[in-house]
């Protein structure tokens, strides 16, 4: 599937000006950015930074009010299906399918895309046994858990093979055994070419896994670079604090000492 | 506390106004009607008092009987109970149960179907205006009776809440629920035949009411009418027994319920590809296969062609009853309509869960003609008999290519009409998962202009077929009948494929703006 001939260098997702207003609030203020191809991303923020918002709008979900995107060379929004090709997308705060099984679904996501049965059909298998969800891949997805719910939808975002992967969200209610196979699959995805782009919160799992980094508050775009060159000696947890700001002074809550 | 329970409710209910104005509407739409509905009843009560008091007691007891059993039954399989309040929100607060318990049951009387329960049968002492002791008996005996309706609906549904919480009991319960209600119509029909019987045994069917909890309170002012003092002493005691007794049921059962929150139902049966197996590997082929396996898993699908069974049955009762059978040879028409409409709220059923379709990038095209392609599956078989079948039993089978004709142009036309409209208008609807009767509250005015708009399209389509069916009745000649199927069928084509390219195109060009209307609904 990934046979398109950007040339070296592209970036494997460039934004600019992407703005998106809701009514009277700005969610996303003008953001350029570049993914470099090859990078694994971290896009980190507070709760409702526009970190969504962001990724709907590079990935053809929410059309955006200013602004371009464009995958691999490819502009988005000019030319949507040559684009969603390219990608595989985890959007958060989605429904599923979920009166299909887990092979269905997963199933579905691949056809959808034009790709033939038995190819479908082998990398079901291959994607619900590294996800640890081949006994449950005959029940129903209404029936799965939370975390069980987002490795589904991860597979479905990998049945195409894509270039680029953009993850919102990819941990949340996700066991550690699972987690940790999940982070493995990138990190070889990663290192045979591809790109991946996760939001997240936890700081340190971005620390660790990531080697890019770029930080948002407010809609606007604070910092972007290598995770190293972005926190500069510190943790990223201390350098985003300082960059989001609004610590609150926990000394108000005296009273809270129950000694 | 129960004052603030009572106020946040009432919070709540502003709230929700102010997130969306259609709600506002919706429910001043749902409320005036029930409004009209209660004022109509109320006014009947009040003819009452001019009736025999025994009459009167026998026709008040029944409604109010009826009217309480309702409140117990219904919530169970339809709408469940009006949750704002969750009790299990109130775990981790610390409010005496007895409080908690009694502000949940009043803050039901906050809200269109609680408050129009307590002004029917409060609206029973117009009855026995004539008496004033019966009068007061009856008002307290309304109120007494409202708090029963609540309580018994509490009661049910937290008791029966380990069994409606089982995905499947409330996937087919809420669709057998309907039926009978559908078929009211004629059941009172044949009913109201037998009319004399029916005066014959209402009394009797009263007087046991009248010792349930179900028509103890109505029972109340007729003992005071006759001057039964010590019936009526008594009955109240055994009310005031039946409400603390149901109250005291439903207040452990909530507690029980709260201690043990209910694990979530797992262990649904292994199932292998299903229709994904049957349809080709294609685009299409897989957005057709996804649609079947959704008309026979969701119940929402189900719910939305339930009628469809019974519209034969409505049919026939109508036509035994006015004399008239050729009335049955609508039914192909009238089934191929209401099955194409079927799929014109499509992507509103699918909710987010059709951000898949924009982030494969599937064609229009291909969406569109899935979707036809799972619902023709079922609905051109039946279409065909729903034609073939009166016009050969009836007899008129010169009739038969014009019913075919007109049949297969309702659905192949209403097909296209349900493409274009479900790629462009969504409304709210029953989320995955939810009730399929469960109206979102407000969701009716904008719901109301698209169905009626697009069943009108549907029906003015049909013309030109049924211009020439009637000129074969008027000239009795059989070749304007074979025209009619012969423009039927050729305009059924055309308009099939020319909604699902228009349908296709519009989703290719909207399909974000489509995806955000169907997240607004949530």
């Amino acid at each position: 599937m990934s046979n398109s001939t950007a040339e070296p260098g592209t970036p494997a997702l460039s934004i600019r000006s992407l703005g998106k207003r809701f009514g009277d609030k700005v969610a996303v203020n003008g953001i350029s950015l570049d993914v470099p191809a090859g990078s694994f991303f971290g896009l980190v923020g507070p709760n409702g930074a526009g970190k969504t918002t962001t990724l709907s709008m590079a990935t053809g979900l929410l059309r955006p009010d200013a602004g371009q995107a464009w995958l691999a060379g490819i502009d988005v929004w000019a030319e949507p299906l040559k684009a969603k090709a390219a990608m595989g997308v985890l959007a958060d705060g989605v429904r599923l399918f979920d009166r299909l099984s887990g092979r269905q679904l997963v199933t579905y996501s691949g056809l959808l895309r034009g790709m033939d049965r038995d190819t479908v059909a082998e990398r079901t298998e291959d994607l619900l046994r590294v996800l640890d969800l081949q006994d449950a891949g005959a029940k129903l997805v209404v029936d799965y858990s939370a975390g069980m719910t987002k490795k589904i939808a991860l597979a479905t975002a990998l049945i195409h093979s894509p270039r680029v992967l953009v993850l919102d969200e990819p941990f949340e209610a996700v066991d550690p055994v699972s987690a940790a196979n999940i982070r493995e699959i990138l990190a070889d995805y990663v290192a045979h070419g591809g790109t991946v782009i996760v939001s997240s919160h936890v700081m340190d799992l971005v620390q660790r896994m990531c080697s890019h980094v770029a930080v948002i508050a407010e809609g606007n775009l604070l910092a972007a670079g290598t995770v190293d060159a972005v926190r500069g000696g510190v943790s990223l947890e201390e350098r985003f604090v300082q960059l989001v700001g609004g610590r609150g002074n926990s000394e108000g809550l005296s009273w809270l000492h129950t000694s | 506390m129960v004052a603030h329970l009572l106020r946040l409710k009432l919070a709540l209910l502003r709230n929700s106004f102010r997130r969306s104005p259609w709600q506002l509407v919706g429910v001043c739409i749902g409320g005036l009607y029930g409004l009209g509905m209660v004022v109509f009843a109320v006014a009947g009560t009040a003819l009452l008092a001019d009736a025999d008091t025994a009459l009167a007691n026998t026709i008040l007891i029944c409604a109010v009987s009826l009217i309480t059993l309702g409140w117990a039954i219904v919530p169970l399989v339809a709408f469940g109970v009006d949750l704002t309040l969750d009790p299990a929100r109130f775990t981790t607060f610390t409010i005496s149960r007895p409080k908690l318990a009694t502000g949940l049951l009043l803050s039901g009387f906050i809200g269109v179907p609680g408050l129009l329960t307590l002004l029917l049968l409060g609206g029973q002492l117009l009855a026995w205006r004539r008496d004033p002791l019966a009068l007061l008996a009856a008002l307290a005996g309304g109120v007494a009776g409202a708090l029963m309706c609540l309580a018994l609906a509490r009661l049910t549904t937290t008791s029966m809440a380990r069994l409606t919480g089982s995905r499947r009991f409330r996937d087919v319960a809420g669709i057998i629920a309907i039926i009978p209600l559908i078929l009211l119509g004629p059941i009172i029909g044949t009913a109201a035949e037998g009319i004399e019987s029916v005066l014959d045994w209402l009394p009797r069917l009263a007087a046991v009411l009248g010792f349930t909890p179900l028509g103890v309170f109505a029972a109340l002012p007729g003992d005071l009418a006759a001057g039964a003092w010590g019936l009526g002493a008594a009955r109240l005691v055994l009310g005031l027994a039946y409400l603390g007794a149901v109250l005291w049921a439903w207040e452990r059962g909530l507690h029980k319920s709260m201690e043990n929150p209910l694990a979530p139902h797992t262990g649904s049966k292994p199932v292998g590809m299903g229709a994904f197996g049957i349809f080709p590997a294609t685009p299409r082929g897989a957005v057709a296969a996804r649609a079947l396996t959704y008309w026979l898993k969701d119940p929402r699908y189900a719910a939305s062609i339930v009628v469809v069974p019974l519209m034969p049955v409505l049919i026939w009762f109508t036509s035994t009853n006015s004399g008239n059978p050729q009335l049955m040879l609508v039914l192909g028409p009238l089934l191929g309509i209401l099955m194409a409409f079927a799929i014109s709220a499509d992507v509103s059923y699918d909710s987010t869960a059709f951000s898949l379709h924009v982030l494969t990038g599937v064609r229009g095209v291909d969406d569109r003609a899935g979707r036809v392609l799972a619902c023709a599956v079922f609905a051109l078989p039946v279409t065909l008999l729903a034609a073939i079948l009166p016009p050969v039993f009836l007899g008129r089978t010169d009739l038969l290519p014009a019913i075919l004709g007109i049949s297969l142009c309702g659905l192949l036309s209403g097909f296209g009409v349900a493409s274009v409209a479900s790629a462009r208008f969504t409304y709210a609807v029953p989320l995955p998962g939810e009730s399929p009767f469960k109206t979102p509250p407000g969701a009716g005015a904008r719901m109301a202009v698209v169905q009626l708009a697009t069943f009108a399209i549907m029906s003015v389509l049909l013309l030109p077929a049924l211009g020439l069916l009637v000129a074969q009745v008027l000239t009795h000649h059989a070749l304007f009948g074979w025209l009619a199927l012969a423009v039927g069928v050729v305009e059924g084509a055309v308009l099939l494929v020319a909604g699902i390219r228009l349908g296709g195109r519009w989703l290719d060009a909207r399909a974000p703006e489509l995806m955000q209307a169907v997240a607004a609904n949530r």
